[in-house]
Formats: C-alpha cells, structure tokens, sequence
C-alpha cells in the first residue's frame, strides 16, 4: 500500500469535515486525488469513532460518500516536510514517501488551547476534547468523578458524552459570562439543528451543576489529580474529582500552513473566496480559517476541494451556505471570548513548556518567543511549542511565527529515504 | 460479543475490547503515569489526538511512540516510564 513515491492531482491533508468534503467533491469530478491523516480513521477528531460505530447520520454521509469518490485513503500518514513545491515528505507507520501533487488543500483542523494554571501537569488533568476521544476509544471512565471547565460549546457536548459512558459530571464551569451565553443562545434561533442539539444535551444533564462566569484556580494531587479549586472572581469553591477535563476552545493547526508560506490573518491562514491561501495552488478549509465547527468546515471544504478541481461555479453555488455558518462562526467567538483572569493563573513555580519543564517564572523574563526558546529550550520539546506557543501567543503576545522541517516529530529512517537525493530538507518559509 | 484483545502493560496482561487505544488499555491498568517530565515529575494523556505528547510510552521496543494514537494490537508489549 505504501508505495515510497506516489503522484496525485490534488493532495488533501486531513480526513476531518473540511478534508473529508473537499477529497470527495473534488474526486467526484474525476480529479485522481489523495486524503491523507495522521489517524487510522476517516472523520478526523470531531468525527471520531464514527467509522467504527456510526451514530451521526451527517458524518456516516459524509465517509460513505468519500469512500465511494474514488479518492485514494492514506490512513496513519504524516505530512513532515515539503523539500520541494508539489512534494509532500510523508511518513507512515512502517516507512516513508513523498506525494506528488499539482494542488494542496490544507484541512488540518485544530487543538484544544490549553492554558497554564498551578497542578494542570498532574496526571488527570485532561482536554475535554482530548478526554472525549480517549473514552471513545475505550478509556475508562465509568464511576469516575469528573469535573469539566474551561470555556466553549465543547464543554456541554463532553459532559453530556461522558454521562453517557457513566461518568459522574462534579460540575461544568464556563468561564463565558452569563449574558454572553444567553445572547450566543438567541443567536442560536437561526439554527434550528443547533438548537435541538443544544436542548437535548441539556435535558441529559439535567442536575448537572452548570456554573458560567467560572474558572479554574488551581488542581490538586499526589501523582495525579485529586481536587481543584475554582472561582468566580469572588468565591472560591473546591472540588475533589478524578479527572479535569479543561480547555480554552480551539486552537488553529496552522503549522502546515506556515511551513508552505501561506500568509495568516490574526491566528488564522488567510484565504480568499476560493479557500485560496497567498500561496499559488494551496487551499485551506475548516477551522484553520477560523473555528466554525463541522458545518462550516463542510461547506468550506468543499469550496475548497471544487475550486481545486477546477469547478468554480459549482464552489459558487455554496457561498450564501458558507456565509450563514460564517456568522455562526462569528457567533461562536463573541460568546467564548477569554476574559483577562485565565491568561493570568500562572504561578512563577507554575510548568509553561511542559516537554522542557520550563516554568511561567523563567520564561516570562526574556522578551520574545524567540529569546525565551534560545535561554530556556521552552517550545523546543517533543510537541515543538504547539502547547506553550499557543499559550504564549496569548499571555505574552509572543509565539512561534515559522516552521522547520520536520514539521511533525519523525524517524531518522523517514528523514533519509526517499529524499536522500535532495538533502535540502527545507520549507519555503525557514529563513 | 465483543471480541477481545490481550496486550502485556509492563508485564501484566490486559484484556480490552478490539479497537482500544493503548493510552486507555493503560489507565484500564491501573496507570496514571505513563511517562516522567524533564524533571522526573509524572505525567500522563492529556490531548487524546496526538499533538501534545505527554502520553509518549514504549511500544513493541520502539521508544517514544504516543500510546494516544496506536491501538492495541493481540500481544503488544507496553513499557510505561515507572
């Protein structure tokens, strides 16, 4: 299946919503075109385990359909440099290869934004997202006493899931205020599969403590998490628990996107109407653009995957869809907007890069990203800054501005073959 | 029925449903640390997708491998940093 050198039409990194729609429209056109992922599965990380146990009819449509496209699969396969324009340097489990392509859509979705607070290194302390996908490929949570908190849709949707597989939800804290929360919920009105979405997952967790205007202070523990305080700016209150589960909504992946060149716009690639990048023959779809969610991702995507293949007036045809997720999407990040405290829950003692076990007090005395990561090593570890740099781009306005190959951690062995001919292991954006 | 799969976590022998995730056939062992920080302090999952690389443990001898992204496969040998 893995052959070391493999030639496409189109290459589309990411078998989320946005991938998965841009490979399938675009391979329905007779375009020969590859989807590639880090995971063994289509559907990305919103979508996981539908391929496995299907219980959205959206997302089975959607892989069905993509696996009907005739567009080629290369599950398990990560993108770790481009030493040339139209070659991507893969690797796989058990080997490496380059893809040939003549145009790129880049769907590589985001992370949850983790924020440093004294304890979140404790073992326990999780991602909602990061712990939703772990129960669904069989982590065990049953009778575990959980507390969720953070800020962002994500939040309801864990802890109803998490009820499901058992779990004990503590309480949900939202650090949103309330009337931001409400006017989100009006907003709502305009979309009515939104809404059922949002009253059934609250009727499930009917009883489940839902504090708003809430944020963690501190975690506890021995070895692992045993309680955590949380605030409302005014009171405290603690509680014990089993497992945190806490993020700050999402993070862009926006390292493939810097490495090809393309320009961003804030945090996200900037693109035009086509889902064109500043760089020629590269699109971008999906929550690298800006955290929309799946509907958006699916309308972009597949702007994305037409316009690839040519087929602008088809793309045409889902502007007005892709401009009514845009104002949800717009939506979405008035509602969740961080307020200043949870920027601000760093101690001096507090871990800021957790691969380097630098801490906020040593990296907050250089200026610059650039500075902190020559004296202190911060954001040079095994997750090359994705954790501490997002974090940093928000407290010290400051973070990783360029890519270096390998984008992604890899083998020796992947780095040598096939490009052995050129050596030149570089990305058009290092310096 | 669902079918089964057995993997050894540092020695011990786990059963977990097909399609588990080596990260969850760990904690089904009973296992918080998966691996020590730069400064020995322990250190378990914590994106579930592959990008944070806290859950990093050996499997089948190959160091360094994100137990968060690799499903268990009949008889695989997890070593967790004790």
């Amino acid at each position: 299946m893995n052959d070391p050198r493999q030639t496409f039409e189109i290459a589309v990194v990411g078998a989320g919503p946005a991938g998965l729609a841009a490979a399938t429209v675009a391979a329905e056109t007779g375009r020969r075109v590859a989807l590639l992922d880090d995971t063994p599965w289509l559907g990305g990380q919103v979508w996981r385990g539908e391929q496995r146990a299907p219980s959205l009819p959206l997302a089975q449509n959607w892989i069905q359909r993509c696996q009907r496209s005739g567009a080629s699969w290369l599950r398990q396969t990560s993108v770790i440099a481009s030493p040339k324009p139209g070659v991507l340097q893969v690797e796989y489990p058990d080997g490496a290869g380059e893809i040939h392509f003549e145009k790129l859509v880049l769907a590589t979705g985001a992370r949850e934004l983790l924020l440093p607070f004294p304890g979140w290194t404790l073992p326990g302390v999780m991602g909602p997202g990061g712990l939703q996908a772990l129960v669904k490929s069989g982590w065990p949570i049953a009778g575990k006493r959980v507390v969720v908190c953070g800020t962002g849709p994500l939040l309801l949707a864990v802890a109803d899931g998490l009820k499901q597989h058992g779990a004990r939800i503590v309480c949900i804290a939202e650090q949103a205020p309330r009337a931001a929360l409400l006017h989100f919920a009006t907003n709502l009105l305009s979309y009515p599969t939104k809404i059922i979405q949002g009253a059934k997952i609250k009727m499930r967790l009917w009883g489940v403590p839902f504090l708003t205007g809430t944020w963690p202070v501190h975690a506890e523990g021995d070895g692992q998490i045993r309680s955590v305080t949380l605030t409302d700016g005014s009171r405290n209150r603690t509680e014990d628990c089993d497992v945190l589960a806490c993020g700050f909504h999402l993070e862009p992946n926006v390292e493939l996107p810097l490495a090809f060149g393309c320009q961003l716009n804030g945090r996200f690639v900037r693109v035009n109407e086509w889902q064109a990048t500043t760089v020629d023959s590269i699109y971008s779809a999906g929550e690298p653009t800006g955290i929309g969610g799946a509907d958006n991702a699916l309308v972009e995507g597949q702007i994305a995957g037409l316009a690839a293949a040519g087929r602008t007036e088809d793309a045409r045809r889902l502007f007005s869809s892709r401009e009514r997720w845009h104002r949800f999407r717009d939506a979405l990040s008035t509602a969740f907007t961080l307020r200043p405290e949870v920027t601000k829950l760093a101690t001096n003692e507090t871990i800021f890069c957790r691969c380097e076990d630098v801490t906020f007090g040593r990296i907050k005395q250089f200026a610059g990203w650039r500075n902190s990561k020559l004296q202190t090593r911060c954001g040079m570890g095994a997750c090359q800054g994705r954790t501490c740099g997002a974090a940093a781009k928000l407290i010290f306005h400051t973070g990783p501005d360029a890519v270096r190959p390998p984008i992604f951690p890899a083998r020796v062995s992947s780095l040598l073959t096939p490009s052995t001919a050129n050596p030149n292991l570089q990305t058009k954006q290092t310096p | 029925m669902i079918e089964t799969v057995q993997i050894f976590v540092n020695g011990k022998a786990v059963n977990i449903p097909a399609g588990t995730v080596v990260a969850a056939a760990i904690a089904a062992a009973g296992i918080t640390q998966y691996r020590r920080s730069v400064n020995g302090a322990p250190r378990g999952p914590v994106c579930g997708m592959g990008v944070c690389m806290e859950c990093r443990v050996t499997i089948n001898g190959r160091a360094q491998t994100r137990s968060c992204q690799t499903v268990c496969e009949p008889g695989m040998e997890v070593q967790t940093d004790e």
